[in-house]
């Protein structure tokens, strides 16, 4: 009988001890971010979607078009077209489909010129497909433009034999 | 099933899932009824099937990396460890000390996300909505420290053949003693909201028994084979890494049931974070990537088995080599698909209700059985 009874005290008393926690939790700052109306920033290390690093000096990309990237790439969502320009090769087209993109970052790595970065772009949505597809020559130009420079001129092969696509090679 | 006229139908099928919120993912058990009680079990598996065993035959090395993610989300730096350890002994590839240093510090880390995780949509299961905030809470501070060094909140890519990918800094090392603080004052509050009371004791308590004979006749592993009180910790019996090097218990349970499960998941992140606290403190200068790994890993002909404690139980990674850059089979070894083989054992002749309750302490991550 005393059992019962101090049996369901006891289970009494725990249900409050929990609701004390509850109540002492309400009355301190709340711990969640309003999102549209309040952003976190993100962390440098944050890994987006890649895009190529604009040089300092140069104010170009230091993308060599060896096409390195695409091979490596497990999802081969990455599409590299250069062109050969005085010897040196350029890219014209530097296109990811960042729908199948896994950010393992093995393109990032692997990049001998170290032209490629990571973004900090979180806020992605698309109402089709095609708006995941990131032209990352595009998005230097617009970096270039915050700078006031004019977009990269298309770099022309000498003839049309020397045009070959990193893909093909591959 | 045709019925002959003139019997009387005793038992009715009932389907678990595969949409149902319980089942954490798609599974679904298809439960023979006897009224309110489970005559008999079978679970289906296989509707998240995504092919990564077969995946790696077609992938190198290095491009089967990000798949450790995403075979368990939840625990996925240790995914990402014992694939690594495997790989890292096929090529025999030596791991710079302050490289296992941080993997130890951040695998660990996110073990105490993966726990914090089940303890909140486990309680969700049982009805109790209030603690999944708590611990939600805290696993975002979990997760914000290792977005910091990783740069993913959670499928995780971190480690490389040799090393990992970025170094940690010293915010990282701030953050994670402030953690530590963090959740070591919260416990109390856990005990007061959960493990202390009464619905919740009345739930768990000598429900879902798992003698130790049969949780090494499935092969159980992790929290769920510690709380039948046997002392198996790959971290101890097979070492590897750098963990012989740290001080820490193995808690085990007594009974077997879901509490003991429960209270063994408890008391292992306490674990964690003293192990993460003496690798700070321990942490080596020096590189973090290993010299010469090649580009193109083309490891000798064998094979190779590594095994390594997940917040589930032992993930093993067996790969055979044919001299290729491609492997030529890799068998993954999931805790969560030994541990949901028991299920038709333990919630015979049980209510629904507590079938869930059982369900859900094995911690069972859905995705990561079907792989």
């Amino acid at each position: 009988m005393v059992a019962y009874f101090r049996e369901m005290f006891v289970g009494l008393w725990s249900l409050v001890a929990g609701m004390a926690v509850t109540i002492r939790y309400f009355v301190r700052p709340i711990v969640t971010v309003q999102y549209p109306r309040q952003k976190l920033t993100m962390t440098p290390k944050y890994r987006g979607h890649i895009e190529l690093i604009m040089d300092p000096e140069t104010n170009t990309h230091r993308c060599t078009a060896c096409g390195m990237c695409v091979r490596t790439c497990p999802s081969s969502l990455i599409t590299v077209e250069g062109v050969k320009v005085k010897k040196k090769k350029l890219p014209v087209k530097h296109v990811i489909d960042y729908s199948y993109c896994s950010l393992c970052g093995l393109c990032v790595e692997v990049c001998p010129t170290k032209a490629l970065k990571f973004s900090n772009e979180y806020r992605l949505a698309g109402y089709q497909r095609q708006d995941m597809v990131i032209d990352l020559m595009a998005r230097l130009d617009a970096e270039r433009a915050t700078v006031g420079l004019p977009p990269l001129p298309i770099p022309t092969p000498e003839s049309e034999e020397e045009t070959t696509s990193a893909e093909e090679k591959a | 099933m045709m019925l002959e006229p003139g019997i009387e139908e005793k038992t009715f099928y009932l389907n678990l899932g595969p949409q149902h919120p319980s089942t954490h993912g798609v599974l679904r058990i298809l439960l023979e009824m006897d009224g309110e009680f489970i005559a008999n079990s079978e679970p289906v598996i296989g509707y998240g099937h995504r092919a990564h065993e077969k995946m790696a035959e077609l992938r190198t090395y290095q491009q089967y990396l990000p798949n450790m993610g995403r075979v368990d989300y939840l625990h996925a730096l240790a995914y990402n460890h014992g694939y690594c350890l495997a790989v890292e002994r096929l090529a025999g590839i030596e791991v710079p000390e302050r490289a296992e240093f941080i993997r130890v510090i951040t695998s660990e880390l996110n073990r105490i996300a993966s726990h914090l995780l089940w303890f909140g949509a486990y309680l969700l299961d049982l009805g109790a909505f209030t603690p999944f905030l708590y611990c939600f809470d805290d696993r975002e501070n979990v997760v914000d420290i290792l977005d910091r060094v990783t740069g993913s909140r959670l499928t995780y890519c971190y480690f490389r053949f040799g090393g990992v990918r970025d170094d940690i800094d010293d915010e990282f090392i701030a953050g994670c003693r402030a953690f530590i603080t963090r959740l070591r004052s919260r416990w109390q509050d856990y005990d007061d909201l959960v493990t202390k009371n009464v619905i919740f004791i009345n739930r768990t308590r000598d429900v879902g028994i798992i003698t130790p004979e049969q949780a090494l006749k499935y092969g159980v592993t992790g929290p769920c084979l510690r709380g039948s009180g046997i002392p198996y910790d790959i971290r101890r019996s097979e070492p590897y890494s750098v963990y012989p090097l740290f001080d820490f218990e193995i808690p085990i349970g007594e009974r077997g049931d879901i509490m003991d499960r429960y209270v063994v998941r408890l008391r292992e992140m306490e674990q964690s974070l003293r192990i993460i606290e003496q690798a700070l403190d321990k942490l080596p200068n020096g590189p973090i990537m290993a010299e010469k790994v090649p580009k193109r890993l083309k490891p000798a002909e064998g094979e190779v088995y590594a095994a390594v404690e997940s917040g589930r139980g032992e993930f093993g990674t067996y790969i055979v080599s044919k001299g290729d850059t491609k492997p030529y089979r890799i068998k993954l070894r999931v805790p969560s698909f030994s541990n949901l083989s028991i299920i038709s054992e333990l919630i015979k002749d049980t209510l629904v209700a507590d079938m869930v309750a059982i369900l859900g302490s094995l911690d069972l991550v859905i995705p990561e059985v079907d792989r």
